[in-house]
């Protein structure tokens, strides 16, 4: 599986956030977004996913059938978890499993360390607590394409090897990762594009 | 088509879970039908005949006041994003949505709807035109609100603008509902020419609304 971008054009509000951006991301390797804010790091993800559509360009994914929207093959992480606070941990984890046809729940709670807390409202969690279950999404279902948008956001530094070594395994797979991030992930990976570099 | 139904299951027991929407709508359902006659007095006969249209339109105010509810949470805590990203098209996950929405919130307020008829001296042979006309009916009110909250969603207060938007559109639904009831009560209209287009009504709108409700969506992610 290969993402390839050819010419991708961002348009915003009547505001042009990036234009002509091209990259591909291979088999197995991982591409980390950087650039001050505003420069359309967000927006990017959230085009690769397919929320917005984009004013010009072509995504393409290999290995990947053209009738299936490249979002089924991808998880997004965005600035939200996805969380409902009236659930348990484990019954958050057990509808996203049993909506996206995914498997068993267990593993991911241990992964994510979030066992001991599993019959806890989700609306009780801390940040960094709810921020971990919103992860764990990422190993109930398997997905090629990780978009991971701020993933480390108020996570301890203890998540957040889990979180790096998470990405490390999924690379390692032959998995996708595109992560846009400040803060090191404690991830090498195998790409970096600046975004908004050429504007300087 | 098991995606769906988790995505109903889901959708039912978080309603239920949070509590708020159904007791309130039940709630307010009940007061607005009981205020109603301290306004217009003891008359007996004039409130069995003006009973059926009351019931409606108190129906569709309650059931209006959770509509909102059917996407703003899920578009809130970031859960619509990785919904879309699932199995479903948008459309499917509109229809489920809206079917959650009939089954916790638009079932609930049928069930009330004869209890509350006592209320307003409805004719008794009239009972279960009642039940047959809402239930018939209240699928088209959730259906036609989902494309309202979508598209009110993501704006702040949008409540208001929401029963703008999609009270208008109740109207048939009242009209067809309401004639079919009173058909039966004080003839001499065919009680099954309005009773059909209520089904076609509520058949219709279970079609598009979704796709409707869909568009909207895929403008508010972006």
């Amino acid at each position: 599986m290969r993402l390839g971008v050819q010419d991708l054009t961002c348009v915003r509000g009547g505001r042009t956030v990036f234009e002509n951006l091209s990259f591909e991301v291979k088999k197995g390797s991982g591409l980390q977004l950087t650039g001050a804010n505003g420069v359309g790091k967000s927006s990017l993800l959230r085009i690769l996913a397919g929320f917005l559509p984009p004013a010009a360009g072509r995504i393409t994914l290999e290995g990947a059938d053209d009738e299936t929207p490249i979002g089924e093959f991808c998880h997004y992480v965005g600035h939200l978890n996805g969380v409902k606070r009236a659930f348990t941990v484990r019954e958050n984890l057990l509808f996203w499993s049993e909506y996206c046809g995914g498997g068993d729940i267990d593993p991911a709670l241990e992964t994510f360390n979030l066992l001991d807390l599993s019959d806890i409202p989700a609306g009780l969690l801390s940040a960094g607590q709810a921020r971990r279950l919103g992860l764990a999404r990422l190993q109930v279902i398997e997905r090629p394409l990780w978009l991971l948008d701020e993933p480390s956001v108020s996570l301890d530094e203890a998540s957040r090897n889990i979180l790096a070594s998470a990405i490390r395994n999924h690379t390692r797979n032959g998995g996708l990762a595109i992560a846009a991030t400040h803060l090191p992930l404690g991830v090498k990976f195998a790409h970096t594009l600046e975004l908004g570099a050429e504007a300087h | 088509m098991h995606a769906f139904i988790r995505l109903v299951a889901r959708d039912v027991r978080l309603t239920l879970r949070e509590g708020g929407a159904v007791s309130t709508a039940l709630g307010f359902y009940l007061v607005v039908v009981a205020i109603l006659p301290l306004g217009l007095g003891p008359d007996l006969n004039l409130l069995s005949r003006i009973a059926p249209g009351v019931l409606w339109v108190a129906l569709l105010l309650a059931a209006l006041l959770s509509v909102e509810r059917i996407f703003h949470n899920d578009l809130e805590d970031g859960t619509l994003e990785v919904i879309a990203l699932g199995p479903l098209p948008l459309e499917l996950v509109a229809a489920a949505k809206a079917l959650a929405h009939w089954i916790s919130i638009g079932l609930p307020l049928v069930i009330a709807a004869p209890i509350l008829a006592l209320l307003l001296n409805l004719p008794a042979n009239a009972f279960w035109i009642l039940l047959l006309t809402m239930v018939t009916g209240t699928p088209a009110i959730s259906f036609l609100g989902s494309v309202g909250a979508a598209l009110t969603l993501g704006l702040r207060r949008g409540g208001l603008l929401l029963a703008l938007l999609v009270l208008p559109l109740y109207v048939p639904v009242l009209v067809f509902g309401i004639s079919a009831m009173n058909a039966v009560i004080t003839g001499p209209a065919s009680f099954l020419s309005s009773y059909l287009i209520l089904c076609a009504l509520t058949l219709a709108t279970v079609v598009l609304a979704p796709i409707a409700a869909a568009a909207a969506l895929r403008l508010s992610l972006a």
